[in-house]
């Protein structure tokens, strides 16, 4: 039978039960968790304090007689587990771990249940029920929090790589380069084209060379989102050369039908070439006898 | 009323946008601008458009006016100035003025009507365009 008032859940002898038997809890729960310690991701000293302050924590919650971990009275211990799963999570534990970490915690209690209750059987029913109850709740809060950290890790992650995989790189007064790696979505789209344009208003670029060499495909809809970044350059006044497509795109580029109506050639060298005919400048041979190292430069 | 002012620079005409445009003053604009290259014969228009921060739809369509009216009446209209932002708004609208030659600042948007009258003053000039890769390795 479920709890129904906040006398319920004091008859049942818990919160007298942790308070009394704070001590042997510890012991016993930190126990149950040693073998967490073997590989050195979490120190025992650490281990030991987390129970401790847990039961400390769980002790005045429960002293308030609720037994709605959702409540005021258990923000302490919430905050406790929070920071507990989020540390889990940092050190590489596993969810289950992490959850068998609280759950561990029954077994002790239901022990000093049965001595607080003796032979009474319903009651000791009632009371293992009602501990059981909270603890589940305390270990699903724990979880929720550990899967939290989690997605929040991966969407740090997510960001970082982002921002690393859209370099503009300048090749030469007012040649810009953007390789680009990976598939190109509308989310990295506009970061490659945000990314461009400021780069061709710093620098003051007149040709952009975008090269796709590490684009694994081109459909038309990545195809539509190059065409967008390069009408845009070309609204700065900037030409936009495309490099790079590989034998096997240029095919399928081609049996799709889609068609990016723009100077390309077949790598950045190539379009290097180019960009630096069209601003007037081009590559020589040193005559023998100067200085080895600087080979060519552009005149 | 408001307009925005048409400054003929020898053979080319210049149009600073400063301000936000509207609608009217947008259909002002294109009619005076139309009037000003008949009556100069002006053979270039530079529209500078750094200091406008908002386009819409109406404003990008006008800008294509512009371009094709002038063509029309042999003037090549280079806009120049325009903030990635700006951009990124027009090709998402869809607008991404083909026909219209765009250029960085105003300092090269003259060159390129400079380039354009040299060409018309001497038809023969050979095109700086054309060539493939570079020579030499």
């Amino acid at each position: 039978m479920p709890l129904s008032s906040d006398s319920d859940f004091s008859a049942t002898g818990i919160p007298a039960i942790l308070a009394d038997g704070e001590a042997e809890l510890t012991r016993a729960w930190n126990e149950a968790n040693g073998a967490l310690i073997g590989d050195g991701r979490i120190g025992r000293g650490e281990l030991l304090t987390q129970c401790t302050d847990l039961l400390h924590a769980l002790r005045r919650a429960a002293a308030s007689g609720s037994t709605d971990v959702g409540s005021p009275a258990y923000a302490p211990v919430r905050d406790l587990l929070g920071e507990l799963s989020r540390s889990r999570a940092l050190q590489g534990f596993s969810a289950t771990e992490t959850a068998s970490f609280v759950f561990s915690l029954k077994e002790p209690l239901f022990v000093l249940l049965r001595h607080h209750h003796g032979d009474h059987g319903p009651t000791l029913a009632d009371a293992t029920g009602a501990a059981s109850r909270l603890i589940d709740a305390l270990g699903l809060y724990t979880i929720g929090v550990f899967q939290r950290s989690r997605e929040e890790i991966i969407v740090r992650q997510q960001q970082e790589l982002q921002e690393l995989s859209t370099p503009v790189v300048k090749l030469w007064d007012g040649i810009l380069a953007l390789p680009l790696i990976g598939t190109l979505d509308s989310t990295r789209t506009q970061v490659v084209m945000e990314n461009l344009l400021q780069a061709i208003v710093d620098h003051g670029a007149e040709i952009a060379i975008v090269d796709i060499t590490g684009v694994p495909t081109v459909d038309t809809l990545v195809a539509q989102h190059l065409l967008k970044t390069i009408s845009a350059a070309r609204l700065m006044g900037a030409d936009c050369i495309v490099s790079g497509i590989r034998p096997q795109i240029a095919q399928t580029m081609v049996h799709l039908g889609v068609e990016l109506n723009v100077v390309s050639k077949a790598n950045l060298a190539d379009a290097f070439g180019l960009a630096l005919t069209r601003l007037g400048r081009r590559v020589v041979r040193n005559r023998p006898g100067t200085t080895p190292g600087s080979a060519d430069r552009a005149a | 009323m408001e307009r925005i002012p048409i400054l003929k620079i020898g053979p080319a005409l210049l149009v600073t946008i400063q301000v936000d445009m509207h609608d009217e003053l947008a259909l002002t604009l294109e009619e005076d601008l139309t009037n000003r290259i008949v009556a100069t014969g002006a053979k270039g228009v530079l529209i500078d458009i750094s200091g406008l921060e908002i386009v819409d739809s109406f404003i990008g369509r006008m800008l294509a006016n512009i371009a094709s009216v002038s063509r029309m009446l042999d003037a090549e209209t280079v806009v120049v100035g325009m903030r990635p932002a700006v951009a990124i708004t027009l090709v998402e609208l869809g607008l991404s003025l083909p026909g219209v030659r765009t250029a960085l600042n105003a300092e090269r948007g003259m060159a390129l009507i400079a380039a354009r009258l040299a060409d018309l003053a001497q038809d023969d000039a050979p095109d700086a365009d054309d060539e493939d890769a570079a020579p030499g390795a």
